[in-house]
């Protein structure tokens, strides 16, 4: 069987999201530095959002293995 | 000189896990390598959702990143024309009508195809052509991204050049097509997401859709034009004046809309391999639809910045660096933009985008190119009738060759500034004339080989002649790259203008001289050999094994619908 695209793309997008919400919660406070972006705390939400895509790519990776396993 | 960017920990991060993501795709992949046919076509084994995002993400390189903002910042909103008109139709045709052979005929590559249907000096031609053009247009990518990150950075073009180079063959040689392709699928979300922010923060910053509107209407008006002209794509095409780019509708509709868009679309090895390493005749016909549906929003991510880039610029909000000469360098829109609006971590993310654009432009070129060398030179005129271990071999020597090649022509790049528009230029004149020999190839079964061949010859000959007898307004004859390098009869309104029109007649003579020396010569293959390959000599196919809904008709037509009610909208 090859390798199924959906599990590096989950892998990166989990570990990016889980980098960028933690910086985006750490560096919240910091009005000056979220004031290049119209004082939206970017990195929080783009984590978030990518923490989000990430896990939803693994789980559609997990379900198409157990299909292949169990026809 | 302080960085134009400056990273911080975070950026690094997020830069260095991403390269580590992409070369090991490729060693992940390495154990599946134990044939030819693995390596160069991907085994023909992947699900069309992978090629068709493939399809497109090896098209939506940096140089088309940075190159569509620019002119979304120059030119507007009929920059569109480049994605609606210039690509769409093009895709649908192939992924219809061409496809079908391409994929069915069992050949390898496209020159493979040129061979079993014509004969082999047209095949020979075209492969060695085309493995020129790979080349130089991978190294231009290299030279790209190490000039950007010197300017940005300040890191030394030669490190640039040589990690970017190792990077990409590491995960071409382990991996082959099949990480190539799996690269750019990773390559596709990153850049998405990485751009997303900035169309929002931009738009935002500009007072929003309307309010970004009526700033561009007064640039508009203040730089001579109706107040639509930067924000309505078709309204101002009557004539060449009355639009920033110095076009009008028909130059749009055939140069554009026709012959540059499908001579690109329908013959570029580059982009059809994609979908010919899709692991079924539907799967194959399915990628250049499914890479469309994401085609038609891409605008609103690469163009739409560009836009409001210009507004937030005459507002006075956002400076754009200015050239020597005191002009705007629309080519730093979208870099000055991501480190204006981008705080560090989301900026790692942004810059990634890039370079994970830059790097799968070279690599979806020496996939291209050791295949093409592989199956179309070596083993047709060097070496035939060898084991598949041995094609194997070469295929992965072909691809440290290639790299090196890369590296060469990066630096011949660096020696020469316009050697980008020198290749836009080659494309252009080769591109046009093969889309017209494969057309009548496929579609008229009396079209017969010498006359391919000539055809294809005579479009570039002619090709050449207009561009040495033509030249944009404002061009110096003696830089002879734009043209006019015979003698100037005719002044185009613009750079693209020029190279609409350069395209049209190239097609035009090669359609000419086909027709007309087929009628003067005789076809040397007989109807068996043709099935398969013509559309008359193949057996219509039905798509009954699908969903209605997972039909190549059925997506095309949503497609097609979309794209023209987004026309609409845009008028």
């Amino acid at each position: 069987m090859k390798l199924d695209i959906k599990i590096p793309i989950g892998l990166l997008f989990t570990i990016f999201g889980i980098i960028l919400s933690v910086y985006g919660l750490v560096t919240g406070s910091d009005t000056e530095f979220y004031a290049k972006s119209l004082n939206f705390n970017v990195n929080l939400w783009i984590g978030l959002f990518m923490l989000v895509f990430g896990i939803f790519m693994l789980i559609l990776a997990r379900k198409s293995l157990k299909e292949i396993k169990e026809p | 000189m302080p960085n134009l960017l400056t990273l911080g920990w975070i950026d690094y991060l997020i830069i260095i896990i991403y390269f580590l993501f992409v070369i090991g795709i490729g060693w992940a992949l390495k154990r599946y390598m134990s044939s030819s046919k693995a390596f160069l076509e991907a085994g023909r084994s992947l699900p069309a959702w992978v090629t068709g995002l493939a399809f497109i993400s090896a098209n939506l390189g940096a140089l088309e990143v940075i190159g569509m903002s620019a002119s979304g910042a120059q030119y507007g909103m009929a920059t569109t024309h480049f994605y609606w008109i210039g690509a769409i139709p093009a895709m649908i045709f192939l992924a219809l009508f061409m496809m079908p052979f391409y994929y069915g005929s069992k050949a390898r590559s496209v020159p493979e195809y040129l061979k079993l249907r014509f004969n082999e000096k047209t095949r020979g031609l075209n492969a060695i052509a085309f493995a020129l053009m790979t080349v130089l247009a991978s190294g231009i990518s290299m030279y790209a991204l190490a000039a950007l990150m010197e300017k940005l950075l300040h890191w030394p073009f030669d490190v640039s050049v040589l990690v970017s180079a190792g990077i990409v063959l590491a995960y071409t040689y382990l991996g082959g097509l099949s990480s190539a392709i799996y690269n750019e699928v990773l390559q596709f979300f990153i850049i998405v997401i990485g751009l997303f922010p900035l169309v929002f923060l931009s738009l935002k910053d500009a007072g929003g859709w309307s309010g970004m509107n009526e700033t561009l209407s007064q640039v508009a008006v203040d730089k001579g034009y109706q107040a639509g002209a930067w924000t309505q794509m078709w309204s101002h095409s009557g004539s060449s004046a009355s639009n920033p780019m110095g076009v009008e509708w028909f130059g749009i509709i055939m140069g554009l809309g026709f012959v540059l868009s499908f001579g690109y679309w329908c013959t570029n090895f580059l982009v059809v391999q994609r979908a010919m390493a899709a692991n079924s005749m539907s799967a194959a016909r399915k990628t250049p639809l499914i890479g469309a549906l994401p085609k038609i929003f891409i605008p609103f991510l690469v163009i739409v910045p560009g836009m409001a880039a210009m507004a937030l610029a005459s507002k006075g909000t956002l400076s754009l660096e200015l050239m020597p000469d005191g002009s705007p360098n629309y080519n730093s829109v979208i870099t000055s933009m991501l480190g204006h609006y981008y705080p560090s971590g989301i900026l790692g993310l942004g810059l990634t985008a890039l370079l994970a654009s830059f790097m799968s432009g070279m690599a979806g070129n020496v996939s291209a190119f050791n295949t093409v060398w592989t199956y179309d030179i070596y083993q047709s005129y060097i070496k035939p009738g060898q084991n598949d271990d041995h094609y194997l071999k070469v295929g992965q020597i072909a691809t440290i060759f290639g790299v090196v090649l890369s590296i060469g022509a990066a630096y011949l790049a660096k020696q020469f500034g316009n050697i980008m528009d020198f290749l836009q230029m080659i494309f252009s004149m080769v591109n046009a004339p093969l889309f017209a020999v494969l057309f009548l190839g496929m579609f008229w079964k009396r079209a017969t080989g010498n006359a391919a061949f000539w055809g294809l010859l005579v479009g570039i000959g002619c090709a050449m002649v207009h561009h040495g007898l033509t030249i944009p307004a404002g061009a110096d004859p003696a830089a002879v790259i734009k043209g006019g390098w015979i003698s100037v009869s005719h002044t185009y309104p613009s750079g693209m203008a020029q190279s609409f029109w350069t395209a049209i007649i190239a097609w035009t003579s090669a359609t000419v001289f086909t027709v007309g020396l087929t009628f003067m010569t005789k076809q040397m293959k007989s109807n068996e050999e043709l099935g398969g390959l013509v559309y008359s000599l193949t057996p219509r196919i039905v798509d009954k094994d699908d969903k209605w809904w997972n039909r190549p008709v059925v997506l095309a037509v949503i497609v097609g619908a979309l794209t023209l009610v987004l026309s609409i909208i845009f008028w």
